[in-house]
């Protein structure tokens, strides 16, 4: 993997010093995108994913239907939705993961920088290099920190005990673990803490320095003050990477994003600026769900 | 949730309220049952462990003083009744060496391909099932088949590699089944992260499920390396019963457990089978503790299991 490293990376004590105050609950994001993402605007940038009319079906019951949706560089897109709405089937087809399933099957495209990961070409898991996954719950191998996070680089053939050294560093700074854990790297990965083992997952997608970053949920089993943590950590990414972010918690969508889409029983219901999607939703469905008439 | 109203019960007869009374005394209090329950289950375990003592204590009270230097570095003259049973050990650790070699990575690498590779289906449920049927027949049918096939169709003669052969297929399917359940044991969550970071299927069995299986997979190993030592009719088919030390893997050879058979069955020397027994015991117990020690050590090192 030749593009990796090199570039310098901010560092964890200027993330604290420049963050703003973290928004009350409610209040819009503190962020806002410099330039509007919304989808009916012209948008002279090039999408990074491109998805167009993809549907994903298990056992030829569609879990997501006829999707299309632009995803942009450099930009926070939250899903939300209610229970099975096709959320983490959508993240999950990115990095093509509900391969594993044998049930799967799936139509339409889904391109990546404009190539069809979905095409005959691609290599699966140099694909998931590119985009890199958080799960719901964390799940650090049973080895200890460091060969956690190494673990992906080895895969794609990095051996130098310095680069991996250096990236260890920059990447669980990355993901505000750094002085938590820089002490103790030969430990257990499972003696950290539940909040800290989701950063040390989020730390070791980012070794990969992946182009796209998606999480499913990362804070759904996580306490105010790790969950703020890894908020930070995306905001930060957001420079060099795309985010998509699934969350249960509407909250968090206002909170961390830029745009948000909000998905119904496997559609597309409407998506926009997250700003726009929460003061003012086109449609009836989202405001619905928004002030908790279901889901 | 509402109930329905329900209609009076009818009343009960005094009689039957009686007898209700009666059941209710015979029956002991829950203190009361716990404890007998946990008596009876320290019962149990106690008497387990006390017919493993007895036996092995009876085999090393008998066996253990006829075990000298000598007895371990001589060859048998007489038959057995003098000497001692070098050629035997030679022949076991060959035999089972062997055997187990040749049986775990066959047998290791089928349970990957019906956990790992393959979809739940008619293969997967034929090849378990013809390896359920393997355990479970008599080990004299092996040492006939090791003996018409390896012996004679394939020219091995009664030889180490024959029993070796033998033994392979006899012990195959504690391995593969052993392996599986280990395999099976790993969280599915290991491979999806593993997937996820990039790593190719072969990347991910190799690194993440076999890493974490090893303990299990180490288990199923060992139980095949008691099997095969403490086989004597597969083997007394298929190795022969040579009680020079073997020159090759072609020459036929005693196992330790084969000879036992011969001085108490022939009644050529009852000491010398309680040598050759204590030896054997021995054996298998060094064996067990250093898998232990190896199993230990390598959860220690590789963090533990959830």
């Amino acid at each position: 993997m030749p593009e990796l490293q090199t570039q310098p990376v901010f560092h964890a004590r200027e993330v604290e010093s420049s963050r703003p105050s973290r928004p009350c609950f409610d209040a819009p994001p503190a962020h806002r995108p410099a330039r509007d993402t919304g989808e009916q605007t012209a948008e002279p940038a090039r999408p990074k994913i491109s998805v167009r009319n993809f549907t994903a079906c298990f056992n030829d019951v569609p879990g997501i239907r006829n999707l299309t949706l632009d995803i942009f560089p450099r930009e926070r897109l939250a899903i939300i939705g209610p229970a099975s709405s096709g959320k983490t089937t959508f993240l999950r087809s990115l990095n093509r993961l509900n391969d594993l399933e044998r049930a799967f099957t799936c139509s339409g495209q889904i391109l990546l920088d404009g190539e069809d990961i979905y095409g005959p070409e691609i290599d699966v898991a140099a694909l998931r290099r590119r985009v890199g996954m958080v799960y719901a719950v964390p799940v650090p191998l049973p080895w200890s920190i460091y060969e956690n996070l190494v673990y992906g680089l080895k895969l794609a053939g990095v051996r130098d005990r310095q680069i991996l050294d250096q990236r260890v560093e920059t990447s669980l700074k990355e993901a505000v673990l750094w002085d938590e854990v820089k002490d103790r790297l030969k430990e257990p990965a499972h003696n950290l803490s539940g909040g800290q083992q989701q950063r040390l997952c989020l730390a070791r997608v980012l070794m990969l320095d992946p182009e796209v970053l998606v999480l499913d949920e990362p804070c759904s089993g996580l306490d105010p003050i790790s969950t703020g943590k890894i908020e930070d950590a995306l905001l930060e990414l957001k420079a060099k990477h795309t985010i998509v972010l699934v969350t249960n918690n509407t909250k968090q969508a206002a909170r961390a994003s830029d745009r948000t889409a909000f998905f119904l029983m496997g559609e597309l219901v409407e998506v926009g600026p997250t700003a726009d999607v929460f003061t003012r939703p086109r449609d009836r469905r989202t405001n619905s769900y928004l002030v908790g008439q279901f889901g | 949730m509402k109930l329905a109203p329900t209609a009076p019960l009818p009343p009960v007869p005094a009689s039957e309220r009686r007898n209700a009374a009666r059941r209710i005394r015979l029956m002991p209090s829950p203190t009361v049952t716990e404890r007998i329950v946990v008596a009876l289950l320290w019962a149990m375990a106690a008497i387990t462990i006390a017919v493993l003592v007895f036996i092995i204590g009876y085999i090393l009270l008998h066996g253990l003083p006829h075990v000298t230097w000598s007895f371990l570095t001589e060859s048998p003259r007489r038959m057995g009744r003098e000497g001692g049973v070098l050629p035997m050990i030679v022949g076991t650790v060959l035999v089972t060496g062997l055997a187990v070699l040749i049986a775990a990575p066959i047998g290791v690498a089928t349970a990957v391909y019906l956990t790992e590779y393959t979809a739940e289906g008619r293969l997967t449920a034929v090849i378990r099932f013809g390896a359920d049927c393997l355990a479970g027949i008599p080990s004299i049918v092996f040492g006939l088949f090791g003996f018409v096939f390896f012996a004679i169709t394939l020219g091995l003669g009664l030889s180490i590699l024959s029993g070796a052969l033998t033994l392979a297929l006899m012990v195959l399917p504690t391995i593969i089944r052993t392996s599986e359940e280990a395999i099976r044991a790993v969280p599915y969550a290991y491979r999806e992260a593993s997937f996820g970071l990039g790593s190719t299927r072969w990347q991910t069995t190799l690194y993440v499920v076999l890493r974490s299986a090893l303990p299990g997979i180490s288990t199923g190993v060992v139980l095949s390396v008691g099997r095969s030592i403490s086989e004597t009719a597969a083997v007394m088919l298929t190795a022969g019963s040579a009680l020079g030390l073997p020159d090759s893997l072609f020459d036929s050879s005693r196992t330790l457990a084969l000879h036992f058979y011969y001085l108490a069955q022939e009644n050529i020397s009852e000491a010398n089978a309680y040598a050759t027994a204590a030896v054997l015991v021995m054996a298998i117990l060094a064996i067990n503790l250093f898998a232990y020690w190896l199993m230990r050590r390598f959860i220690a090192r590789g963090g533990h299991h959830a």
